[in-house]
């Protein structure tokens, strides 16, 4: 990065997970998502006159079960706030939020952006409930109006704020990634960053490396995806090194992120005439996280993404990179170790996995696991089949690729195809025979010593079979009928 | 008589962040009106409250939660009856310009 | 007029039927509401239709309760699915709720019939009904005068007999004032007593809805039916409701009555002091042990409460903002103008006057000096009540300071904030209160004894207040009206 001789970048992020709860945070309307414009309200999730929030068990319970997860401190009594703004999203003018009393504090996620792990800090953790979508005839400058749809208004939030202990956009990336692994693997949030139900905004600022304070910061917004939040920080970063190199004066602001031309744009800030007027949401009554409850929770927790990598480490004897990669999301690495119980060599398996599986899968995501129409049993056999000498390891490529596009499994196919390997000697010997007598200038090359020429006629005999020979065999009897060479 | 409680500058504020738009007349007639209540108020200051908690609700309560289940809706048809401006089933509001 | 159990007595007896009575009721209204005003819609079809129902069920013989072909009033503050709910405020002046609040539910359930919604001070902010955004209502004991407020025409609606009995809310005393003005029983419940899902709300943390009748009896069976816990509301509790008509006519011999000395300032209305000390003799003739008790807090309730409603109303009315329901301001260009415009012409000034006060006091660098000091404040009151309470069973003192002035008497706001000095401080301690009838001026205007109660303590309420009712003569009154 041009800042990294003379400038540090100090980096804090802010998400917003939406949580995967059946109802909403306050009200019974569902949860889903994608419906008619306003088909999945009720008068509380649109603020109407005379109507009371009362808080959902699970959306509480997920967000403790995520301030566990990531070694928060929960608060022992914790209670909901207003925060007031006008804006036509939001049904009230105002979000019931968390302020004074968060559900949690003072927490930590290990990320390694270069290999050396590091720790950030978690700020806070709390509950929240998410405000309508809005859309604009045009773009919010240009439109003459906008539309307002409240389905997604009440759906629980949890935000999670770290400490500005983010210190290049390649760490923020790897923080995001291993934080929506930990809610992935919890099953709190299904981190769809498109969608929005996983949302990020980042606070960045550059200091003089070594310097004591921070420098004034500036908010991103608008990053909806984990490259995106890579690429928008590293501009920033180079904007704000350039404007102090030139002796300007970083203002604070929040600036846009625009994915398709590359850089942030300031929205007129706003920040000044901000005064949320936080005051107790006199509606609910606060909670109380008995240690029983807590203690209760502690144990539904699943393996989480880090222990689960050393282990693959450990058990498997799988390279760090590789149990990474198989780690990112819970159902990946369900499918890998459920294939290596029907087929315990966990190496093949993880190439097959990494290498052919990833590459037809749109995503490594729960969904995409689910959708895969090669069950790990699948795999386990047509891996099985090559140990067995049925098919060859080029041919079991195809036979991957078939069941893929077929959903069948991998005896079928190769049946159907006349796939099996053909290693019974008589038959081969016949056609190695053909061979032989087809190609004399390559048998003349062998007599004069030229090793090569034996590549060249296993290539003709395994040609001559459409790969179905199988290439030890092949080897052992052109060697024995081939004439000695001089 | 002493200083005033509120300045004519922070009515103007305060009705910026309420969404009023007061007119002249209006502003000044709010201005000594909240100057006169906010007055009365300021007896509160005799009361010493030190080490007081505070009591945001009548009754002590914990705990009221709800099970995480989906109740109907109501129709797009009936929560949009009363919108001012719709567009088919969205609800329709002027040009957002941040302030 | 009947009151609501000799109207039960009548339907039972088949010397009355629901429809006649839903109709005479009409007939009423359509003479002596233009005097007195109380009504802003009457919703005479599903009425009828209510009452037919009601009558079928008293000729099979299986009546729902006491309530059932009952004509009541309802605050228009209080959500009923398919009628309009203005909160008398211009800004809702067409707004038609989707829902039914749970009172409405519960009155339902009961087989009571509405007439109508009745009219109000805006939003429930005022406490003589001239802040209705569409006309004041009059006291039918005189035309010229208010009949309280906030809810000025439930309170009026049952003191004139255009309805047997009627909901209101009561914020600082918006039940218990009016119905001292206009001589009627008026019941606040215990703060969590009675659900708050569909009444609009004006300050969630004081706000509980209550019932008027022209005597005890009646504003128990009235509280009987939509006093519970309710799911949709969290500040709502599951303290078991007891059976209140049941506790009427046991007495109140050894019942200990404390007279909070702050209640009885210079500044009152000296009729209302000798009627109240008369009342108080009253209860010790019928074997009450009164003794005096004090609630040092008192003075400063009313500026606390000045800041906690006001703040609370500040963030309960962001959501009127012409975007989902409710009045929008024509010609805005942008939204920020539209904003601004609906709700310079959609709020009166009474309403603007404590938006901008609630503002101001949660805003920055003001919220602990204002809003964070009146929540300690309210600590203290709290202790003066618990501390009286741990020597009394009940309270005794006035409704109000006064008695019902004329319109337009209380132009400065602070001086109409007064009327509710001695009704405020129950409501910062979510306690329940009750007044009744207990004398008249020399000029025939109704006098209010306020009863304060513990916790959830109703019961001993009403049957103080109904030992008190059948020792005097002052229920039994009614205004002169043609
Ligand atoms: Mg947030
Ligand atoms: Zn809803």
């Amino acid at each position: 990065m041009t800042t990294a001789t003379d400038y540090e970048t100090v980096i804090g992020l802010e998400v917003h997970a939406q949580l995967l709860t059946r109802s909403k945070m306050f009200c019974g309307c569902p949860t889903a998502f994608g419906g008619a414009p306003n088909s999945q309200t009720c008068p509380v999730c649109q603020g109407m006159p005379g109507v009371l929030p009362v808080i959902n068990r699970r959306a509480i319970e997920f967000a403790i079960r995520s301030a566990l997860a990531l070694h928060c401190t929960i608060n022992a009594g914790c209670r909901f706030a207003r925060k007031h703004y006008f804006y036509p999203d939001m049904p009230k003018n105002f979000q019931i939020s968390q302020y004074e009393e968060p559900l949690a504090v003072e927490g930590r996620l290990e990320v390694a952006a270069d290999g050396t792990p590091r720790r950030i800090g978690i700020q806070r953790l709390h509950m929240e409930e998410d405000v309508g979508k809005l859309i604009h005839e045009g773009t919010l400058e240009t439109a003459r109006a906008s539309l307002v749809d409240f389905n997604r208004s009440g759906i629980p939030l949890m935000e999670i704020v770290s400490k500005p202990d983010v210190r290049s956009p390649e760490e923020a990336a790897a923080y995001l990634r291993a934080l929506r692994a930990i809610l992935l693997y919890l099953g709190v949030c299904d981190g769809n960053m498109e969608e929005g139900s996983f949302r990020c905004d980042a606070n960045i600022s550059l200091r003089p490396r070594g310097a004591p304070d921070y420098g004034v910061k500036v908010e991103i917004k608008n990053m909806n995806s984990f490259k995106n939040v890579q690429r928008a920080l590293e501009f920033e970063a180079r904007r704000q090194a350039k404007a102090l190199a030139a002796g300007e004066r970083i203002v604070q602001e929040t600036r846009l992120w625009e994915a398709d031309k590359g850089y942030t744009l300031s929205m007129r800030s706003k920040e000044y005439a901000h005064d949320y007027r936080y005051f107790p949401e006199p509606d609910l009554v606060p909670l109380k996280v008995e240690q029983r409850w807590v203690d209760q929770l502690r144990t539904t927790l699943p393996e989480l993404p880090v222990a689960r990598r050393q282990r693959f480490v450990s058990q498997y004897g799988l390279p760090a990179h590789a149990a990474e990669l198989l780690t990112q999301s819970r159902a990946l690495a369900d499918y890998y170790e459920a294939a290596v119980r029907e087929y315990p060599k966990p190496k093949i398996v993880s190439n097959w996995v990494l290498s052919e599986l990833l590459r037809e899968l749109p995503g490594d995501d729960e969904a995409a696991i689910a959708r895969c129409p090669i069950p790990p049993r699948n795999l386990a056999r047509l891996l099985a089949l090559i140990d067995d000498g049925t098919i060859s390891g080029k041919i079991a490529k195809d036979v991957f690729e078939k069941m893929y596009r077929s959903g069948e499994d991998a005896e079928t196919i190769v049946k159907r195809e006349g796939l099996v390997q053909v290693a019974d000697a008589g038959a081969l010997a016949a056609v190695v025979d053909q061979v032989l007598a087809g190609n004399p200038p390559a048998v003349e090359d062998w007599k004069k010593g030229k090793k090569q020429s034996l590549g060249f006629l296993v290539g003709q005999v395994m040609k001559a079979t459409q790969g179905k020979a199988n290439p030890a065999i092949v080897n052992q009897i052109l060697l024995e009928r081939l004439p000695k060479q001089s | 008589m002493a200083q005033a409680k509120i300045t004519q500058a922070e009515v103007e504020h305060v009705a910026r962040l309420a969404r009023l738009d007061l007119s002249e007349p209006e502003k000044e007639r709010m201005r000594s009106q909240l100057d006169a209540i906010l007055t009365y108020i300021d007896k509160l200051r005799q009361l010493n409250t030190e080490g007081v908690e505070a009591t945001p609700h009548a009754i002590p309560m914990v705990n009221v939660m709800r099970e995480d289940e989906v109740r109907p809706c109501l129709p797009a048809g009936e929560m949009l009856a009363n919108a001012p401006e719709r567009e088919g089933d969205f609800f329709r509001v002027p040009k957002i310009i941040e302030e | 007029m009947p009151t609501i159990s000799e109207l039960g007595a009548r339907y039972r007896s088949g010397e009355a039927t629901p429809t006649r009575v839903v109709e005479t009721y009409f007939q009423r209204i359509e003479t002596l509401d233009p005097q007195v005003r109380a009504y802003v819609t009457l919703t005479r079809e599903s009425a009828l239709a209510r009452a037919e129902a009601a009558e079928k069920r008293l000729k099979a013989g299986n009546p729902r309760g006491p309530l059932d072909g009952v004509p009541l009033a309802i605050k228009d503050v209080i959500c009923t699915k398919g009628v309009r709910t203005t909160c008398s405020s211009k800004i809702l002046e067409n707004f038609v709720p989707p829902y039914d609040a749970t009172v409405m539910m519960r009155l339902s359930a009961a087989g009571a019939v509405m007439l109508g919604k009745t009219n109000m001070d805006e939003f429930a902010m005022g406490s003589s009904t001239e802040n209705s955004a569409f006309f004041p209502t009059r006291n039918p004991w005189d035309l010229a005068r208010v009949p309280g407020g906030s809810s000025g025409g439930s309170a009026a609606a049952v003191a004139a007999g255009l309805a047997a009995g009627a909901l209101g809310s009561d914020t600082g005393g918006s039940i218990r004032q009016p119905a001292a003005f206009c001589g009627t029983v008026g019941v606040k419940p215990t703060y969590g007593r009675v659900s708050r899902y569909g009444l609009v709300a004006f300050a969630s943390s004081l706000d509980q809805i209550g019932p008027f009748a022209a005597d005890v009896r009646g504003a128990a069976l009235l509280l009987q039916a939509i006093a519970g816990h309710d799911p949709l509301d969290s500040t709502s509790t599951d303290v078991p409701v007891p059976d209140y008509t049941a506790a009427l006519g046991g007495g109140i011999q050894g019942l200990r009555v404390g007279i909070p000395s702050e209640y009885f300032t210079e500044g009152m209305d000296p009729e209302v002091e000798k009627a109240v000390s008369t009342a108080i003799e009253v209860l010790k003739s019928l074997g009450a042990k009164t003794e005096k008790v004090s609630l040092p807090t008192t003075n400063y309730a009313l500026a606390a409460y000045y800041l906690i409603a006001p703040a609370e109303a500040s963030s309960n009315l962001a959501r009127y903002d012409g975007v989902k329901y409710g009045y929008r301001a024509p010609g805005g260009k942008d939204l920020i103008q539209m904003y601004g415009r609906t709700r310079a012409e959609g709020f009166g000034p009474e309403v603007k006057r404590r938006i901008m006060l609630g503002t101001y006091a949660l805003s920055a660098g003001y919220y602990e000096a204002y809003y964070g000091k009146a929540q300690r404040v309210r600590t203290l009151v709290r202790r003066d009540f618990q501390q009286a309470f741990e020597r009394v069973d009940v309270l005794a003192c006035p409704t109000a300071p006064n008695v019902a002035f004329k319109l337009g008497e209380k132009e400065d706001p602070l001086q109409m904030y007064l009327c509710d000095v001695f009704t405020i401080p129950v409501n910062l301690a979510g306690l329940p209160g009750l007044s009744l009838p207990c004398g008249f001026t020399q000029s025939g205007l109704p006098i209010g004894l306020q009863l304060i109660g513990k916790p959830f303590d109703e019961s001993t309420l009403l049957s103080a207040a109904y030992a008190f009712e059948q020792a005097t003569p002052w229920h039994a009154r009614a205004p002169a009206l043609q």
